[in-house]
């Protein structure tokens, strides 16, 4: 039910904690996965450790151009492209009195507008062939806020309503959108915190520890698989309890 | 009816299953053919693909009928 045998995926932000744990579940799935990033080493890490002959497609998101370019090269790739999982994501974070208008533009342009312009070019065969699979990486910061990241939470919150847009015009091309919104997920940035931070964190997550990328992967793999076939427009909150919607 | 005019009307027949005498000259594919704005897209893609040719979006917007479907891609391919 879950198995995506002879699927074909596309993941941006590949070498990223989450990301790459994507790539891995996708692929342990069944599934061809092409890996986009910016970091090409990192990306070639993360083929040789999924050993699932996954195609490298460098791209910058914050080239306009570039991003145009990804999915056709996936395409070319993969020879089609059935599941498309828009993960990248950066921060600026700044108070908003003080956030610069780069922070913003940079930050809604690679988090949002990125996913944007890959969605839509990714559309056109999928509408052909009459499947699809977008899920986009949000956030819990999308769903409630948090200060310091208005742009952060801005991008994620709008990565869920243009979801829930595209998910009503594409429905009945059998094609699904939907969100993830992870909460505290472990990773580089975490490990660093002290225990008193840690503590600070966990007294507001019910269940008193942070998630793993693994945990948010296999909710991918489960959007991505036939068993979501009726799944459409939703978020999946996977917060450990932190945020109940 | 010139051989453009039967190809599009295949995608159309198929496209949107109708039968082949309803689609005549001034139907309208949404109006007539029950099509709807996505079918539209789609049919759009499906010409760009037979005759490969690119359709610009205000050019798709003015595809209503297939009357204006032949008469753009008879002028687009010749």
């Amino acid at each position: 039910m879950f198995d995506l045998t002879g699927k074909r995926a596309l993941v941006t932000g590949a070498s990223g904690g989450i990301g790459s744990e994507i790539a891995k579940a996708l692929t342990a799935a069944g599934a061809r996965v092409a890996l986009s990033g910016t970091r090409v080493p990192a990306l070639e890490a993360v083929a040789s450790e999924i050993g699932g002959d996954s195609p490298i497609l460098p791209c910058n998101l914050s080239d306009l151009e570039a991003v145009d370019k990804l999915v056709p090269s996936a395409e070319a790739a993969l020879g089609g492209l059935d599941i498309l999982v828009n993960n990248a994501g950066m921060t600026r974070d700044n108070l908003f009195m003080r956030m610069k208008n780069e922070e913003w533009d940079d930050v809604i342009a690679v988090n949002l507008t990125a996913a944007f312009r890959i969605s839509r070019s990714a559309l056109r065969g999928m509408m052909k062939q009459r499947f699809g699979r977008i899920i986009n990486i949000s956030s819990v910061v999308g769903v409630v806020g948090n200060g310091g990241q208005a742009n952060y939470a801005a991008s994620k919150a709008g990565l869920i309503g243009m979801g829930k847009a595209l998910a009503q015009e594409v429905a009945s091309r059998n094609i699904t959108v939907n969100a993830i919104a992870p909460g505290f997920i472990a990773s580089a940035m975490t490990d660093e915190l002290n225990d008193k931070q840690r503590e600070a964190i966990f007294s507001t997550i019910p269940a008193a520890r942070l998630g793993t990328a693994a945990e948010v992967a296999g909710c991918a793999v489960f959007l991505a698989s036939d068993a979501a076939g009726y799944i459409t427009g939703h978020t999946l909150d996977v917060n450990g309890g932190m945020v109940m919607v | 009816m010139s051989d453009i005019a039967d190809r599009v009307r295949k995608i159309v027949v198929e496209h949107l299953n109708v039968d082949a005498e309803k689609v005549t000259e001034k139907a309208s594919f949404i109006d007539d053919l029950g099509a709807d704005s996505l079918d539209q897209v789609e049919l759009v893609m499906a010409f760009e693909e037979e005759f490969s040719v690119e359709i610009p979006d205000d050019a798709a917007e003015s595809i209503q009928t297939f009357g204006d479907a032949v008469a753009f891609l008879t002028k687009a391919v010749g």
